[in-house]
């Protein structure tokens, strides 16, 4: 590795573990809230852990516990959180190209942290260095998975005594950071095409369809228009 | 009284967890991503953008399957432009936080 290389992977780095703090306090609230729902709704503390370790996924868990609420069967809430965790497959599939040099347990041990925020990260921190940093990819992974687990137990056990997050403007830190992680994955017409489209395509979705569709929906239709993007101005050139 | 150490549920957030660990490591375990055509290359580059715009927007400007323009969705958007200008994704969430205690206090009073 040159010099420069060098120079430009610590500063991707330091950006990373920047980025990171943000989420470090989005999993921490989130799990915390996980974890006071979850007791709320009559889950053990081991089950409540179990969901955060095993399935990781906060939106999916939060379903989850929703369902559990109200005696869904197995096989519905099943169902319900693959359906919602679909989005996933588009983020392996977005990361793959750039992973693919790496050996297969790596590759493995990598999918089980791609969350919305660790993809998010990942992707940011890819865009700015032009490839995978395999020590980057990990710890974005684990910059949600050890805080999220760990609020979870601390939510189960001491949840009721926290503030709600609303009163303190964090209810809006999730949304934020995907916002945030979004605009500055944005370099190009292409991206901020796919970026509007994708969102637009979202929102429609979620009204006209339903909300654990939408983001799906977004996320397959906004990168074919900024594929027409690109192809126009080609073409007009 | 919940028995913290009861484990019922624990085989279903397994179940849950294999088929959200099989959408997230598929496309990861599958040989010749590396290979693949340069426009499949182009639409998975911007899967990103797309799909996390797609969160954000649903989160802030949807409702119970209703249109919402709250002062959400206007802290979100000024602190992901904030955050861009600052190139940091934490001075942007600091933003729409700080943003969007103010736009409600605002309207409150």
């Amino acid at each position: 590795m040159s010099g420069a290389d060098a120079k430009q992977l610590r500063a991707a780095r330091r950006q990373l573990a920047i980025d990171s703090i943000g989420i470090w306090v989005l999993a921490i609230v989130i799990g915390t809230i996980f974890g006071f729902t979850a007791r709320e709704g009559g889950l053990s503390l081991i089950e409540t852990a179990a969901f955060s370790a095993f399935l990781f996924a906060g939106a999916a868990q939060f379903a989850a516990v929703g369902l559990l609420a109200v005696a869904a069967p197995w096989a519905s809430i099943v169902l319900l959180v693959w359906l919602l965790n679909a989005r996933h497959f588009l983020y392996a599939a977005s990361i793959a190209p750039h992973a693919a040099a790496l050996p297969r347990r790596v590759r493995a041990g990598l999918a089980y942290l791609l969350t919305d925020e660790a993809f998010a990260l990942t992707s940011a921190h890819v865009a700015r260095l032009g490839r995978m940093d395999l020590s980057g990819a990990w710890y974005a992974g684990f910059a949600i998975f050890v805080p999220w687990n760990l609020a979870t137990l601390a939510g189960w056990l001491a949840g009721a005594a926290l503030p709600d997050p609303a009163t303190i403007g964090l209810d809006v830190a999730f949304p934020a950071s995907m916002a945030g992680l979004a605009v500055g994955l944005v370099r190009d017409r292409a991206a901020l095409a796919a970026l509007v489209a994708g969102s637009a395509a979202a929102v429609g979705s979620a009204l006209l369809v339903n909300a654990s569709a939408a983001v799906m929906i977004g996320g397959l239709l906004g990168p074919l228009v900024g594929l027409v993007v690109v192809n126009r101005r080609r073409a007009t050139r | 009284m919940i028995d913290p150490l009861r484990s019922d549920l624990v085989p279903l957030a397994i179940l849950a967890g294999i088929g959200t660990y099989a959408a997230r490591a598929l496309p990861l375990l599958a040989t010749g991503a590396d290979r693949l055509p340069a426009p499949v290359l182009a639409y998975l580059r911007l899967i990103g953008p797309a799909v996390l715009g797609a969160i954000a927007a649903v989160n802030v400007f949807v409702d119970d399957a209703s249109l919402r323009l709250g002062p959400e969705a206007v802290a979100v958007v000024v602190g992901a432009l904030i955050g861009r200008w600052r190139d940091s994704l934490l001075v942007g969430m600091a933003a729409t936080v700080l943003a969007v205690l103010l736009l409600r206090a605002t309207i409150a009073a």
